[in-house]
């Protein structure tokens, strides 16, 4: 009787490698890794950069690769006792790969002068507007974090309930979907001018922006979810004697939350697009705004440092999205490609 | 395969058997279905009485509408014409004490199984006081070490027996069976049907199941009703005296299966 359990907790792995052990294969890669690293620095520290220019950071940023070199060179060690280190075998890989990029990168900017300039700075000239314009850039996270936040959870939120409305009642469904139907697919962007008019400030019509672009794909997925649960499911909680407010809250919403994920990642990814057209056309604080701003002033590094930063929230936030879905679907793991 | 197996000595928790189930009566009840604006009838003018912890069995051809009359009973659709009385009051709805175990299981795939059994307690907000029930339910279908799984890590059999101990624990007077075995293989079918009696043997409901297949009806129930090919009529009434338990190669079943091959016009092959 209890085949089917037994086989899914022992399903065997499948064999990696036919040579080294974990620990050594793990020591190898992180060594290799950290000697990649070291020729970043090497490559900064001693190859003088082109004559005429004169970038503020070349040490530093030597200095930053080769401690991160001595890093991986102690994680390799360490990892030979400590199984919770090995992970840097996986990344081993990528490690290499980004120490030949960025040791390309450098070599043909401040070493060779073979990019032209401004536009295309060296490493060291962004890790420069980093240290430099600390203050400005975190405060643009900040701005751009507390904008996105509040606009998607407001979206989010009001998505989730009109679609949970639309798929359970009749009547709601009859009002609500010609409207959807008719204004849901356009741009959040097209009502932007109109916004910056009618909304009291340009923060708050961002807001809107952002949580309108964010509640029509959670709606409409949200909708589709909830209209799609097996009606077999309502028959079963009705004869035990479910009332309605127990249908919607234990039946339809439970069964219609991997459609809703659907529509959260939907309505992120819509929501960052936004969030930068807002910032930049409206709101004078932000990553968009900075964005906007050192492109103005032909500030490239700049320009390439908020973009980074911007690429890391952005992935942070889907990441942690895809977090909670783990959790929240962990029930999916049986039934679908996890 | 564990049989369930409560320890004899233990009495149902929630029941007071012997005879704790409901009356039914179904009187002249006619069912028609709208195809696309063609009447379709399904049932036509069924009468029946089944008495307090009676196990009786519709058995009819596929798609004859045993199952619409379950859902009738059940309370989920109203009937087009008669009545369906329980212990003399019209049934005017779904009821916890008349519960259906579906042909499918149909499990929340987002609950274990300890959460799906508990599902009618929590529907009703009994769960709180009375969780001791989900464990007695599952001990009687005999999966007290299955509570945290979810469904898909069960076999066919264990989900049914899932679907069950869902409908026991809500202590029904009632059982509605829709071929609840009809999806099992043979083997788990066998077993889960020794099963079945044993628990309407101990726990005392009102038994009323819906199968085609010819065997298990007589097998199990003390009552076989013979219903014709759609519009479903009552053809004939097989009454089926022999004690619990039964044994499947019984000569008396062998008669009254043929009688019963007879009424549905399949007798040239026995």
């Amino acid at each position: 009787m209890s085949s089917v359990v037994d086989e899914v907790a022992s399903r065997p792995r499948p064999v990696v490698g036919p040579i080294a052990s974990p620990p050594a294969r793990s020591l190898i890669g992180g060594l290799a890794a950290a000697a990649a690293w070291f020729g970043v620095a090497a490559v900064t520290s001693f190859w003088p950069d082109k004559p005429e220019s004169d970038w503020a950071y070349t040490d530093d940023f030597a200095a930053l690769s080769g401690a991160l070199a001595v890093a991986l060179a102690l994680a390799a060690c360490a990892g030979v006792w400590f199984a919770g280190l090995q992970r840097v075998r996986r990344l081993a890989p990528w490690l290499i790969a980004l120490a030949l990029f960025f040791g390309a990168w450098e070599a043909v900017t401040a070493k060779l002068g073979l990019l032209p300039l401004p536009f295309f700075p060296p490493p060291q000239a962004i890790l420069e507007v980093v240290v430099d314009d600390r203050t400005r850039l975190i405060a643009c996270v900040l701005a751009s974090f507390r904008l996105l936040a509040t606009g998607y959870c407001l979206g989010a939120a009001i998505g989730f309930v009109t679609g949970v409305a639309i798929g359970w009642s009749r009547l709601v469904n009859y009002w609500i979907h010609p409207v959807l139907r008719f204004i849901g697919p356009l741009p959040a962007t097209a009502w932007l001018p109109l916004a910056f008019f009618v909304f009291p400030s340009s923060f708050s019509a961002s807001i809107f922006l952002i949580a309108l672009a964010t509640g029509f794909p959670v709606t409409v997925l949200t909708w589709s979810g909830v209209a799609g649960v097996n009606s077999a499911y309502y028959d079963i909680a009705r004869t035990l004697g479910a009332s309605q407010r127990f249908l919607v809250l234990k039946v339809a919403i439970p069964a219609a939350m991997p459609h809703v994920f659907v529509g959260l990642f939907m309505g992120l990814g819509t929501s960052f697009a936004v969030l930068v057209v807002a910032e930049m056309l409206g709101v004078k604080a932000g990553l968009g705004w900075y964005l906007q701003w050192a492109q103005g002033w032909a500030a490239y590094a700049n320009m390439y440092a908020a973009l980074l930063i911007m690429a890391l929230l952005c992935s942070g936030l889907i990441t942690l999205l895809f977090r909670l879905r783990d959790r929240l679907l962990s029930w999916q793991k049986g039934l679908v490609r996890w | 395969m564990v049989v369930a197996a409560a320890p004899a000595e233990r009495t149902h928790p929630v029941s007071n058997h012997p005879r704790r189930g409901t009356t039914l009566t179904i009187r002249e009840v006619s069912h028609r279905f709208d195809l696309e604006g063609q009447p379709l009838p399904v049932l036509d003018r069924i009468s029946l009485r089944i008495d307090r912890s009676e196990f009786v069995a519709l058995l009819g051809p596929s798609g004859c509408g045993k199952s619409t009359l379950l859902r009738l009973v059940a309370g989920l659709d109203p009937p087009t014409a008669g009545a369906l009385l329980v212990d003399g009051e019209a049934i005017e709805g779904p009821d916890p004490s008349r519960v259906v175990v579906f042909q499918d299981p149909t499990l929340y795939p987002w609950r274990t199984v300890w959460n799906n059994v508990a599902l009618g307690l929590q529907a009703r907000g009994l769960l709180g006081t009375h969780r001791e029930r989900v464990e007695d339910a599952l001990r009687l279908v005999g999966l007290t070490g299955f509570a945290n799984a979810y469904p898909h890590q069960l076999s066919g059999g264990m989900s049914q027996r899932t679907a069950l101990a869902r409908a026991l624990v809500n202590d029904p007077k009632l059982l509605i069976l829709d071929e609840p075995l009809g999806q099992l293989d043979s083997l788990t079918r066998i077993t889960m049907q020794g099963e079945l009696v044993s628990l309407w043997e101990r726990v005392g409901f009102t038994a009323l199941l819906v199968t085609h297949d010819v065997e298990e009806a007589l097998f199990l129930a003390g009552r076989v009703i013979v219903l014709s090919a759609r519009p479903a009529q009552i053809r004939a009434e097989i009454v089926n005296t022999l004690r619990y338990p039964r044994h499947r190669g019984d000569p008396h079943l062998a008669e009254l299966r043929r009688e019963v091959f007879a009424h549905l016009g399949l007798d040239a092959t026995w």
